[in-house]
């Protein structure tokens, strides 16, 4: 095994110039480079330092294990590589491509260099398989991890976004609130909300469930408890935007919002609110 | 050993609670308010919690504890200037203080307290 690996490695040190022309010329031809997203001169940069790191981590050891140490720094590589794929909006497939393109000028040079003996083609080829096809699934891991990433910070924001608290009018606030409440949304919708409250001084708070799709029973729970913390600061709550089919559901699950004003819209909610702060809205002639 | 002060203003009393209270010091408050209120025969109490950054069941209760009591005692009780942190833990601690009149700080719960007041003096009440 030591001997084919070396093998991989001297190879790889002694065709790199050609094994890299003719890699970026296949590039060229695949997916990856095909539709203009990438300059050439970009691909063949990227492919000039996948050939320097890999010659180096297999000239340092190990080629079967590529999650070891000596590997290290063609993994960021890759990494760095795949996060700009993404960026650019190549696929998965595309992405892995890059590194799976190596394979067919690479076994070239294998069968040329060890003509005289048909074995050592064999396990030269098998070893770099497994060398590259290690290589492309780490791209394909980093490919989804970054993806992933992107849909966590998605999500990130839009919780932040889901949750405005506006000013409806002097002493009065408004939350619209947007989708389906959950546990965590709730505690950041409740937060915000007190947060506001303390700043701006508002006496009356108005939460909209114009937007809200369904209510159970936690849901309605997590309601009572934003109306009662906001009632302990010293503030009044409306809650506004009830639909037909919620107070309904709200009757039959037998939740008690007693004590609770609820108003059908958030216009009613408006005018009580601007009744009970003193104001008097007339309609000129 | 250390109190919370308990300020006369008119008819009322003002009690800033300015340090983390710990149980001895609400037993403490409780004691002197209730004599406090017994002396001077306030109509009115503000307790202002909101340096307040802490509360444990027991402080949250000894809260609802002393509003009942000035209650019992003809002082009308406000609790004003809670703390976004402080409303959410009682909460889920489920201490809601039901029967316990709020404001969001000091000015509006003395103008609450005078309407009450003035209400109650203008008219018997209805009950």
């Amino acid at each position: 095994m030591a001997k084919t690996e070396r093998a991989v490695a001297s190879v790889l040190k002694k065709h790199e110039r050609d094994l890299l022309s003719d890699w970026v010329r296949e590039l060229k031809a695949g997916a990856s480079g095909a539709d203009g997203r990438l300059s050439e001169k970009e691909l063949h940069g990227q492919a000039e330092n996948f050939l320097k790191l890999v010659r180096q981590a297999a000239a340092a050891g190990e080629m079967d294990d590529v999650s070891g140490e000596p590997w290290k720094p063609v993994r960021e590589f890759l990494e760095d590589i795949t996060r700009s794929r993404v960026a650019q909006g190549f696929s998965s497939d595309q992405t892995a491509t890059f590194i799976f393109s190596l394979k067919k000028p690479l076994f070239a040079r294998l069968r040329a260099d060890l003509a005289q003996d048909p074995q050592a083609v064999a396990d030269e080829t098998w070893s770099a398989t497994q060398l590259l096809d290690a290589l492309g699934l780490h791209t394909v891991k980093a490919f989804q991890k970054t993806r992933e990433d992107v849909i966590a910070r998605q999500q990130e924001e839009m919780l932040e976004l889901s949750t405005p608290v506006v000013k409806l009018w002097e002493g009065v606030l408004a939350l619209p609130m947007i989708g389906t409440l959950d546990s965590a949304r709730t505690q950041v919708v409740m937060e915000s909300l007190l947060q506001r409250i303390v700043e701006t001084g508002s006496e009356i708070a108005i939460i909209d469930i114009t937007g809200v799709p369904t209510v159970d029973t936690l849901v309605a729970q997590h309601l009572l408890k934003t109306v009662t913390a906001i009632r302990l600061m010293g503030a009044d709550c409306i809650i506004s935007g009830v639909r037909p089919q919620i107070a309904q559901t709200i009757v039959h699950l037998g939740v008690d919002l007693q004590g609770v004003t609820t108003k059908a819209t958030l216009a009613d909610a408006l005018s009580l609110a601007l009744k009970r702060s003193g104001y008097v809205v007339t309609k000129k002639a | 050993m250390d109190r919370i002060p308990i300020l006369r203003m008119g008819d009322f009393l003002l009690v800033t609670i300015q340090v983390d209270m710990h149980d001895r010091l609400a037993m403490t408050l409780q004691d002197d308010l209730t004599s406090r209120i017994e002396k001077t025969g306030a109509k009115g109490v503000l307790i202002d919690i909101s340096a307040l950054e802490m509360v444990d069941s027991f402080i949250g209760r000894m809260i609802a504890n002393i509003s009942g009591m000035s209650r019992i005692l003809d002082a009308r009780t406000v609790l004003v200037g809670m703390q976004p942190a402080v409303a959410i833990t009682l909460v889920e601690l489920g201490l809601s203080l039901e029967g316990v009149q709020t404001a969001l700080d000091v000015d509006r719960g003395m103008r609450a307290l005078r309407k009450a007041l003035a209400s109650e003096e203008e008219g018997p009440c209805p009950s």
